[in-house]
């Protein structure tokens, strides 16, 4: 309702699809500007692309899935990360090859292709997803809330722990690396996909051309970025073609009216626990499919990976986008990705370019004090050095700001009927009139 | 009233039935709803304490009391929303004390709220669309997947339909793509029970279906149950309000301290001691 009404006005008006775009659009602008003004090569400039796109799709991904427990069902899921490492650890020790083919890795696999991975990292967080329902969901929404996050933080403390960092399955050894984690060993997710599809030459061919066009030199670590990114933005449309389906169905519908009141869901004879378990599985099988896509793309996983931070940069995203819409789930994804996570980063390269690095003082007294002389240099240096922590600060800065001016999220005031059809295309003609008392 | 105690099982587990507003009354037992000795019991306290009565189908009955007389928590027990410590609640022939509320819906005892509690966040015509039984896109896959997706594209335009002329019969119809939490309170109490009805249910019971509507919507909320009585449908009304109880139920079940005080017609309720010392504040 404040600032400017236009402004207000025209966004409330404007088609979400226009407003993904025109903020799509923005923000890729705004990195190649900067990536220009930092001076990045051309490489660097679609390395910083490709690294952008792979954010966005990820963060969106997670903002779909967890939009499906929060925004749809009413799930207060705060253990989003426990379902991304059990799917990617899953894969990791299905896919490793078996120390016997392998015996310079430390831990061993049960080397079975890569697609069945992937299909068991889904299934198994969908079964953990249904393992951590079956006492939470009875009980209120809160418990759920400290019951996820109890078992996000038990399933790192899991990963850490040095008694199953080897053990044997079917026969084979393996384990879960305790802390040093997990290295896939197996070839990365482009040269694998190439492979698989038997297109690997004349993808190498199209890496060359490619390489020799623009005048970059080993051209082949930034464009599998590149394309591998573009393949999580597909995944991207996948998740929400799925989305949208569930929410505008009978199915979500029932979703829809447990999240706004259970005991009507109830009163109306829907076995509303059923529906809240399917959701809560259906969710932790996406999430553990993100966790299988990112993390598999880094080549090693370690428990560290999954702290309980990364569950919160995925509500962080949703409250941005607006929980409820999935296309604003999308939206806050990009965002949070562009803005928060990979935004300061970008923002210290900016301005270090701009007014050069200085030496920045190693403690925080010694930023402070030059301010008493009227030098912010040493406070500025300082700043930038620590843009990491306070990456933090700014999240939370935007959180308090979006409570205080747009609880509702950028696109969540929009709702989508849940039905399969157009309920307001009335078959009959009908009278229509205004909202009376 | 009605004589088909032994009601044919023919509905067709495929399509959901709708409430027939334009006639056709349900098939029931005699006594549908059939409480025997109910107790319920909070810590030491105890709400509900040995209450037995028999509603006899076709009929509106009300059930008052003063405020802690146990009505609501009656209510509760036999709607499954709370289990019951003791006693039994049948409903047309089934035990089904301490089923899950949606189990009891399901079978066609459909409650509303004492507060209208419209999804408020979801429209009118949402609202509607959620109560219909047996919608095959309730089940996930048949959503999601290319081929049952076609067939649940063509009953929800079937139930569209159904609720456009429910809507209409309960006059919101103007109100169909209104967010349900814009309503005003009685439009609310139309809409849960429009609602209600849409579940196809054998008996409704109604929590204080008028507190809180202005005088013309109670008139028209009132006409409704009335013509929906008429074509079959068994209604028990919990309400605070005397008059209103006296004036349109054949038959009063008073409640005081957990406890049944009287049960007949609204002359016999009225001209009992008991009830008016209860009413009046006096230490029974």
């Amino acid at each position: 309702m404040s600032g400017e009404p236009s402004v207000t006005d025209k966004f409330e008006t404007t088609p979400d699809w226009q407003i993904v775009a025109v903020v799509m659009g923005i923000i890729y602008l705004a990195y190649i500007v900067s990536g220009f003004l930092i001076g990045f090569p051309l490489r660097g400039q679609i390395n910083a692309i490709g690294n952008l796109t792979f954010y966005v799709a990820v963060f969106a991904m997670l903002s779909l899935a967890l939009n499906l427990h929060w925004g749809y069902t009413g799930l207060f899921n705060i253990g989003v990360v426990a379902f991304m490492a059990i799917g990617v650890y899953t894969m990791a020790v299905l896919v490793k090859q078996p120390l016997s083919q392998d015996p310079t890795a430390q831990i061993g696999g049960l080397g079975l292709p890569i697609p069945v991975g992937m299909a068991a990292g889904v299934v198994v967080a969908t079964v953990f997803g249904l393992i951590v329902s079956l006492p939470a969901l009875r009980l209120r929404a809160d418990y759920l809330a400290i019951v996820t996050i109890a078992f996000s933080e038990i399933m790192r403390f899991t990963f850490l722990e040095t008694s199953i960092k080897t053990f044997t399955l079917f026969g084979t050894e393996t384990g879960l690396g305790g802390g040093s984690g997990l290295v896939f060993n197996v070839p990365a997710p482009i040269d694998w996909l190439t492979s698989a599809l038997y297109v690997r030459g004349p993808y190498l061919d199209f890496v060359g051309w490619f390489g020799t066009t623009l005048g970059i030199g080993n051209p082949k670590a930034v464009v599998d970025n590149l394309v591998y990114s573009i393949i999580l933005v597909l995944v991207v449309v996948a998740f929400y073609w799925l989305l949208q389906r569930i929410g505008r169905s009978p199915f979500g519908r029932v979703l829809k009216a447990i999240r706004e009141d259970e005991d009507v869901a109830r009163a109306l004879g829907k076995d509303t626990d059923w529906f809240k378990m399917q959701s809560f599985m259906v969710g932790c099988g996406l999430m553990g499919l993100v966790g299988v896509l990112w993390m598999y793309d880094q080549g090693a996983i370690n428990p560290n990976n999954f702290r309980p931070r990364l569950t919160f940069y995925a509500w962080i995203a949703l409250i941005i986008g607006g929980a409820g819409s999935n296309t604003g789930s999308v939206l806050g994804g990009a965002i949070f990705a562009a803005l928060l996570f990979q935004g300061p980063v970008y923002a210290k390269n900016l301005v270090t370019t701009a007014v050069g690095s200085g030496s920045a003082p190693q403690t925080f007294a010694g930023a402070v004090a030059p301010l008493g002389n009227l030098d912010p240099g040493p406070f500025a240096y300082y700043v930038l050095g620590n843009i990491n922590q306070l990456q933090i600060v700014f999240m939370g800065v935007v959180l308090i700001w979006l409570m205080h001016n747009r609880p509702e999220g950028l696109l969540g005031h929009r709702s989508e009927e849940a039905a399969a059809v157009d309920l307001t295309d009335r078959p009959v003609v009908s009278d229509g009139g205004e909202v009376d008392e | 009233m009605s004589e088909t105690a032994e009601s044919d099982a023919a509905g067709d587990a495929e399509s959901p039935s709708v409430a027939g507003l334009g006639g056709g009354s349900p098939d029931m037992a005699e006594y549908p709803l059939q409480v025997e000795d109910l107790r319920k019991q909070f810590g030491g306290i105890t709400a509900v304490d040995g209450v037995s009565f028999e509603i006899e189908a076709g009929t509106m009955t009300g059930l008052i009391g003063p405020n802690g007389a146990g009505k609501s928590t009656t209510f509760n027990c036999i709607t499954g929303m709370y289990d019951p410590d003791g006693g039994t609640v049948t409903f047309n022939g089934e035990d089904v004390t301490g089923m899950d509320p949606h189990d009891i819906a399901q079978r066609g005892l459909v409650r509303t709220f004492q507060i209208a509690r419209e999804l408020s966040d979801m429209t009118v015509l949402e609202n509607m669309m959620l109560a219909p039984k047996g919608q095959r896109g309730e089940r996930l896959w048949q959503s999601v997947l290319p081929g049952t997706r076609d067939r649940v594209i063509e009953q929800e335009t079937e139930l569209v339909e159904q609720v456009w002329d429910a809507l209409e019969f309960f006059d919101i119809d103007h109100l169909a793509s209104e967010r349900a939490g814009n309503l005003s309170g009685g439009q609310r109490k139309l809409l849960e029970l429009a609602r209600a009805m849409l579940t196809d249910p054998d008996m409704l019971l109604l929590d204080e279906p008028f507190a809180g509507v202005n005088p013309t919507l109670e008139a028209r909320l009132l006409e409704h149950v009335h013509e929906l009585r008429k074509q079959g449908y068994t209604f028990l009304i919990v309400e605070h309000d005397m008059d209103l109880i006296m004036n349109n139920c054949e038959r009063v079940i008073v409640m005081h301290q957990g406890k049944l005080l009287t049960d007949g017609t609204p002359e016999e309720v009225r001209s009992d001691e008991e009830v008016i010392e209860a009413y009046l504040g006096g230490q029974a």
